[in-house]
């Protein structure tokens, strides 16, 4: 979702009008703020394709501090 | 307010995913400890995000924002003193009893501590409180929605009129958090939690940093304001010196202790999360891992009312709105906050003094708008929309969880099967939601919506830490003890709350409902105050009649209390043993207490 957001920021950072940036104090949050929430969506859907990749080679063999007593 | 089209993408793109995770869920839902318990299968860092986000309700951000913007940051208590060394003790020394005893939820651990009438007192209030909680996110959401005016121009080209728009709110909002939750249960409030922590950082950072930098950074925000609004605790000697209008020994007991260990050690809202954890460890870790976050929100929802209320007076008339054309009006409100406009003459308020009233509440969007352009605006709107959603959410799960486990099946069908409980969870989440609205509707006459929430945990929530505190570390603690002072430490409560008024407040639902025997200097110390008179209630009362019942078996009592329950060897990194994060927390809260003194 972040990786979505990110590019949509940035693009209309990019290419959208610029007369919106007088209220930010002159600076294209949209373009920063995009670029920076584009990485951050990057590397979480790095991290959870790599997990997705070695849950299939774990065995789901329990913890072995699992609760201690039966209900 | 005006959206483009990329605020309403943005928007779109969010309840898309929202509800796409409670979709794609829906095939692993196969037994109620899947729907109930997210199958205990969560990582620490998912739950801690997860503990943390539940908590953000109708009381954060707006209410937070709001309360910066009144209060300066001292605000910042209800996060640091408040929170934290709760969130400590709960992860190291009560998670071991609600996770190893393999409790399902917090009522079920009080029968197998206690008895059957404990259980059943603490599951009802809790469904109660709840629901109303849920009610009052979803209230806040769509008067704010309403307040922002975003809906109006879509409203008039479907000739629908602006009364519509509270509705359609309250409408759509309680379909959206069904609907995820209907589906994926806990697992997709947990995830869709994260999802929104995340958001909510995202949308509030450049807040910050643009308003930050527009006043000059802190010493500029310093300088703009009385000392009082940016340190925390000064003038805490006399609650006549302080904002608070609450001396620090009331704060500390009250907010630091009763209020705040009352709601995070025992509330299952959020020990939900912590159950949902995939091991002991994990599940210890989680209010831990949620303490880190904790301690930097009030720079990301609090330092925004500071520097709303800080900012020289640019756009602050009331805004009023009359056959839904909107008109500025004054008189002038103070930095960006406005004043306050009544509802019904559609007039600005006056206090008794003829000053005008501010309207808080409007911190947080004002702020949005003021700053934030098209783009960044609906990303901004979207993270105060994900906030509501996510304190909705983790009632109605909590909720879902409490009447399945401990009303229906312990009282109305103890036969039931696990398919049946699946189907009953599902069910209770429809009408669980279905009560929200209607609290929603009952919770439009309170005007502050946090004190409100801090009345409703006084009464419940702090008599219930003296039952824990006393059932988990004193093995001679009886279940006819445990339940007698609830009854009566909320009883007490109820008292207090009867026999006192803040100054400046009519008797009534602001207190002094039986007679007017004290008088406290603000609304925030009388909470506090009733806080410790019921906590102290359930203390002594719970000790006492302990004294004079028989105690259960020690044998039974094995994994539910401290004497009786082995020690957790802790092993691995750092990062993964309990007791040293908790030093680590401790420590940061001592620094941020010191800088911001």
């Amino acid at each position: 979702m972040f990786t979505l957001l990110g590019l949509l920021l940035t693009g209309f950072g990019l290419f959208g009008t610029k007369a919106i940036y007088e209220q930010t104090l002159g600076i294209d949050v949209n373009l920063d703020w995009g670029l920076v929430l584009l990485a951050f969506g990057v590397i979480m859907l790095y991290l959870g394709l790599r997990g997705l990749s070695r849950g299939e080679h774990l065995s789901d063999g329990g913890s072995e501090d699992q609760p201690r007593v039966g209900h | 307010m005006r959206l483009s089209w990329i605020d309403w993408t943005i928007m779109l793109l969010y309840f898309g995913f929202v509800l796409g995770i409670g979709a794609a869920l829906k095939r692993f839902m196969k037994t109620s400890t899947d729907y109930f318990l997210a199958g205990r299968a969560i990582p620490a860092w998912i739950c801690g995000l997860a503990f943390l986000s539940a908590n953000l309700g109708a009381q954060e951000v707006i209410g937070m924002g709001a309360s910066g913007a009144k209060y300066g940051i001292e605000t910042s208590h209800f996060y640091w003193i408040g929170a934290i060394p709760a969130m400590v003790f709960v992860g190291i020394f009560m998670i071991p009893f609600y996770y190893g005893s393999r409790a399902r939820s917090v009522p079920e651990y009080l029968r197998m501590r206690f008895d059957e009438k404990t259980r059943g007192l603490n599951a009802i209030s809790f469904a109660v409180m709840t629901v109303f909680s849920s009610g009052i996110s979803m209230y806040a959401m769509a008067k704010l929605i309403q307040t922002l005016h975003f809906l109006d121009v879509p409203f008039q080209k479907m000739h629908l009129p602006p009364s519509a728009i509270f509705h359609a709110s309250i409408l759509i909002s309680a379909l959206i958090v069904l609907g995820y939750i209907l589906f994926g249960g806990l697992t997709s409030a947990i995830y869709n939690e994260v999802l929104q922590f995340f958001l909510i950082v995202a949308g509030f950072f450049p807040l910050v940093y643009l308003g930050l930098k527009n006043v000059g950074g802190w010493d500029g925000l310093k300088a703009k304001l009385p000392p009082i609004y940016t340190h925390s605790w000064q003038g805490m000697a006399s609650p006549r010196t302080n904002l608070l209008g609450v001396e620090w020994f009331g704060l500390v007991m009250g907010l630091g202790f009763v209020l705040s260990f009352g709601y995070w050690c025992t509330d299952f809202l959020v020990i939900q999360r912590a159950m949902a954890a995939n091991s002991m460890n994990a599940a210890r870790r989680t209010p831990l891992i949620a303490a880190f976050p904790k301690m930097i929100f009030p720079f990301l929802v609090i330092l925004p009312g500071i520097i709303a209320i800080g900012l020289p007076t640019q756009r602050s008339a009331a805004v009023m709105e009359t056959g839904g054309v909107v008109v500025h009006a004054e008189p002038a409100g103070r930095g960006l906050i406005p004043v306050k406009v009544d509802e019904l003459t559609g007039k600005p308020m006056y206090n008794e003094e003829g000053q005008p009233v501010l309207d808080y509440d409007l911190a947080i969007p004002e702020m949005l708008a003021h700053y934030f352009p098209a783009g960044l605006l609906g990303l901004g709107l979207t993270a105060l929309l994900a906030s509501f959603m996510s304190g909705m959410a983790g009632n109605v799960t909590a909720f879902n969880t409490v009447w399945t486990y401990d009303i229906y099946h312990a009282y109305i069908n103890r036969a039931a099967s696990d398919e049946h409980l699946l189907w009953m969870g599902r069910f209770a989440t429809v009408f669980g939601i279905a009560i929200s609205i209607a609290a929603a509707y009952l919770a439009a006459q309170f005007n502050n919506i946090m004190d409100f929430l801090q009345l409703v945990f006084a009464f419940v929530n702090a008599p219930l830490f003296a039952t824990f505190l006393l059932g988990m570390f004193w093995k001679r603690t009886t279940g006819h003890a445990a339940f007698t002072g609830l009854l009566l430490g909320t009883a007490a409560a109820a008292v207090h709350h009867g026999l006192t008024l803040p100054l400046g407040d009519a008797p009534g639902i602001k207190g002094g409902w039986i007679t007017v025997l004290h008088q406290y200097p603000s609304d925030m110390a009388q909470n506090f105050w009733t806080a410790i008179f019921a906590w102290s209630a359930c203390f002594v009362i719970t000790v006492a009649i302990s004294l004079f019942t028989a105690p259960r078996k020690e044998s039974d009592l094995k994994g539910l209390v401290y004497s009786l329950t082995e020690r957790i060897r802790e092993k691995g990194a750092w990062y993964e043993r309990p007791a040293f994060l908790g030093v680590i927390v401790i420590a940061l809260l001592i620094a941020l207490n010191l800088l911001f003194k």
